[in-house]
């Protein structure tokens, strides 16, 4: 109930594929989503795989819920694979029709192996799995792949998700988008997808989904239904994210022209209130919902006239503000070419910004970039060097590998300018004057993140002193990164995570009535406790250590010049350090980050003790040295 | 001669209606005790993101439908005007499907019989569930009631901001 009950294997180089019933055990302790999908991926790779190797498995899993009406809950899915862009694990969740999809079709879980000799997509109809030519669909984008499948197998109810030019050309910020507008964005899973000649993955299930206790369900449904229309989703079916954008900039907490001030003088020009009164067409929802978030923004008129998209707060900042844009026409048209190219738009805005802050310096001339006058601001020559990314022209093949690695190609000081954690794109907000927020993005095991942790919450709100680090940052932390893991493991939608008033309590309810499977409120918090140690065991596996729990330069060496109450704020080592200390401690691992033999014991992860054995002893001897 | 009772049946608005597919979910479980949008009796159609409508059986006059079964197993209701299918005379051969101008009528995957929306007894699943309030069960007349009232507020909609109500 609620789960399949089965993985499906699929292997590109072969074209053989075979199922393994999920097992029991397997579920209730990773639960589904990326839980399910990263314990797959220790089991599925060897230590020091190449991200863009055959080797490197891309894992596909919705969670028990999936198919199910569970208002945000039916209809997420997760990609979990070694990122391309971090070197760390990878893993991207998206919502809309696809995952409930899959769940008909049969399965908890696909995982793709090897690699197409030619482009190929992937045909999953129900029982039958076929390896299709896609040479027709090479160099499109998701949404014409999207459309292209349902015409040619024919069946308006198909569902489809796809990579687009930019994943086909392994650019690492390449995403997997799904109902035309939805994507699995970050850490470059659609690369992944791309290095496997893999163009898309069409589904169609027929099958039932039950659940355990249907009576039960239908009433806790009932219940979310309530709250959904009520104060804990307000933001989000009203202005929606982008309600953050004036938030934000009045707590000097906006990062603006790639991270060097933290207030932008256009706000009110891009704010979601704006967005809202001129552009947003319509609010709609994704299959099984009751909230509704998704902005639907269309430009009504001028140079960028036509664009639609759906609009968020993290995209419109990486591509406004944050690159000195205050036109939301151009801002649209950005994120609308993302979606294009397949590029997750964060990361996308984040690369832009920082070529335009290496413009300035005079790190990067108008002889690099091709004759691009990128000065922050230019609007004309964002949408340029976005195309630019996306076909690997010129300047933008070096810009595809990612801040990181650009930095490193073009030199000159430029990682100085590169915003990034663990090789992945920072977010949109500004951390100098966000101390707990600093913590959760550096321990993040995805690479720079607000999703991972939600630490953010504590600062904006007023609930700590936010420009201070001390003792008990580090539980604070911990105690949402373990509801978050569990909330992308089920999957449930983190706009929705205010209607769940008991937390645990809720969603080991949910769990319950859906599997059958007995779930407490305490066992389920050791579960999302579990699902943040297996993160960390691969990354500990793929040799990070607690040097890369580190924050971007700007973060650490450039107080926020803004005038105000944050002016002169920013993370120094010894604060950071201060606050790793208290996080591991917190978290039962050793100084050097490592999760201890006890503490993987009482996880009931004994089997993946060899993984830190070597490391902790190591470690020791150098102390002893 | 008195009119015949004016026969309700269940329309979405395309102003309101967002494609979330709650009403297939519970129309599937009502019916079927699963979830499955292929047995619900109310499907959504997602053309783009900005446009989605669900759609079900509109209770027609003279139902084409029903003309066009050979083995007549269809019956428009008198009284509700539901289309009742004899499961024994139906043998799927999808003539009514074809014959439907709203895809409303559907074969059934498992039964291999067409099924249809039946209202529920006068109280439906999709309408009570749908979260943006967007499904009516009304009769024609209170639709284009309805629809007269939004063209006038359209078109006032100017003069309305300054009618104190």
């Amino acid at each position: 109930m609620g789960y399949a009950g089965r993985i499906l294997h699929v292997d590109l180089s072969t074209g053989k594929t075979e199922t393994e019933p999920l097992k029991e055990e397997l579920a209730k302790k990773y639960i589904g989503g990326i839980g399910l999908g990263m314990r797959l991926l220790i089991d599925h790779t060897k230590p020091g795989v190449d991200p863009l190797s055959p080797e490197n498995p891309l894992i596909l899993a919705t969670g028990p819920l999936s198919g199910t009406m569970g208002p945000t809950a039916g209809n997420g899915h997760a990609f979990v694979a070694k990122s391309p862009q971090s070197g760390a694990v990878g893993e991207a969740k998206s919502h809309g029709f696809f995952g409930a999809e899959l769940k008909r079709a049969g399965y908890d879980a696909v995982i793709f192996k090897g690699r197409a000799e030619k482009p190929v997509y992937v045909w999953i109809d129900d029982d039958t799995v076929q390896l299709m030519d896609a040479k027709h669909l090479w160099g499109k984008s998701p949404s014409e792949t999207e459309d292209a499948i349902i015409e040619e197998l024919k069946d308006h109810y198909i569902r489809v998700a796809a990579i687009g030019p930019a994943g086909e050309k392994l650019v690492r910020i390449a995403c997997i988008l799904n109902d035309r507008t939805r994507a699995a964005g970050r850490t470059g899973m659609g690369t992944v997808m791309g290095s496997k000649n893999l163009k898309a993955i069409a589904l169609r299930g027929s099958k039932d989904v039950t659940v355990a206790d249907p009576e039960g369900f239908l009433e806790f449904v009932k219940m979310m239904h309530e709250r959904m229309k009520g104060p804990k989703s307000r933001k989000y079916r009203t202005l929606g994210t982008a309600e953050n954008i004036l938030v934000h900039n009045a707590l000097a907490a906006f990062p603006t022209r790639n991270f060097t001030q933290a207030t932008f003088e256009g706000a009110e020009k891009v704010s979601g209130e704006r967005l809202n009164e001129r552009y947003v067409a319509k609010i709609i929802g994704c299959s099984s919902c009751a909230m509704r978030c998704e902005h639907v923004a269309v430009v009504p008129e001028g140079p960028y006239k036509g664009s639609t998209t759906r609009m968020e707060y993290e995209p419109l900042w990486a591509l406004g503000p944050n690159c000195g844009v205050d036109r939301l026409d151009a801002i649209i048209k950005a994120v609308e070419l993302c979606n294009y190219y397949g590029m997750d738009a964060i990361s996308a805005g984040v690369i832009v910004s920082f070529t335009m802050d290496c413009y300035e310096h005079g790190i990067l001339t108008k002889k690099d970039t091709d004759g691009l006058d990128l000065r922050f601001g230019n609007h004309e020559a964002m949408l340029e060097m976005l195309k630019r990314i996306g076909n690997r022209e010129g300047l933008g093949n070096i810009l595809a590998e990612g801040v990181k690695i650009a930095a490193e190609k073009i030199g000159k000081g430029a990682e100085k300018y590169a915003n990034h954690i663990k090789g992945v794109e920072m977010t949109g907000y500004d951390l100098r004057g966000l101390k707990t927020a600093a913590l959760g993005y550096a321990v993040s095991f995805r690479g720079a993140d607000h999703n991972r942790h939600g630490a953010y919450g504590f600062d904006i709100g007023g609930k700590v002193n936010r420009f201070k680090v001390e003792k008990g940052r580090g539980k604070m932390v911990i105690e949402v990164e373990d509801l978050y893991t569990v909330i992308d493991s089920l999957i449930v939608c983190k706009f929705g995570r205010g209607t769940y008033y008991e937390a645990f309590k809720d969603l080991a309810g949910y769990y319950t009535l859906t599997t059958g499977i007995e779930m407490t409120p305490e066992e389920l918090r050791i579960t999302g406790e579990r699902i943040n140690n297996v993160a960390r065991l691969f990354n500990v596996r793929e040799g990070l250590t607690r040097k890369d729990d580190h924050l971007p330069w700007k973060t650490m060496n450039v107080p926020i010049p803004d005038e105000g109450v944050a002016k002169g704020s920013y993370v120094s080592q010894k604060e950071l350090d201060f606050l790793l200390d208290d996080y591991y401690e917190a978290r039962g691992w050793t100084r050097g980050g490592f999760p201890t033999k006890e503490k993987l014991k009482e996880l009931g992860m004994k089997d993946l003790i060899y993984i830190v054995k070597p490391k902790i002893e190591k470690q020791k001897h150098k102390k002893e040295d | 001669m008195a009119a015949a009772p004016a026969r309700k049946f269940v329309s979405a608005d395309p102003e309101k209606c967002v494609g979330c597919c709650v009403c297939e979910y519970i129309c599937s479980l009502e019916k079927e005790k699963v979830f499955n949008p292929t047995k619900s009796r109310i499907r959504v159609v997602r053309l783009h993101p900005l446009i989605n409508l669900s759609v079900t059986c509109r209770l027609c006059e003279d139902p084409p439908c029903v003309a066009a079964c050979p083995r007549d197993a269809l019956e428009q209701s008198e009284e509700t005007g539901v289309i009742m299918v004899d499961e024994d005379k139906c043998n799927g051969c999808g003539w009514c499907i074809e014959a439907c101008d709203y895809g409303a009528i559907m074969l059934h995957p498992e039964s291999r019989v067409v099924f249809v929306c039946d209202l529920c007894d006068g109280e439906p699943k999709c309408v009570e569930w749908c979260p943006e309030e967007a499904l009516d069960f009304v009769t024609s007349d209170i639709l284009a009631q309805k629809a007269r009232v939004t063209s006038i507020k359209r078109l006032f909609v100017e003069a309305l901001k300054t009618i104190p109500l």
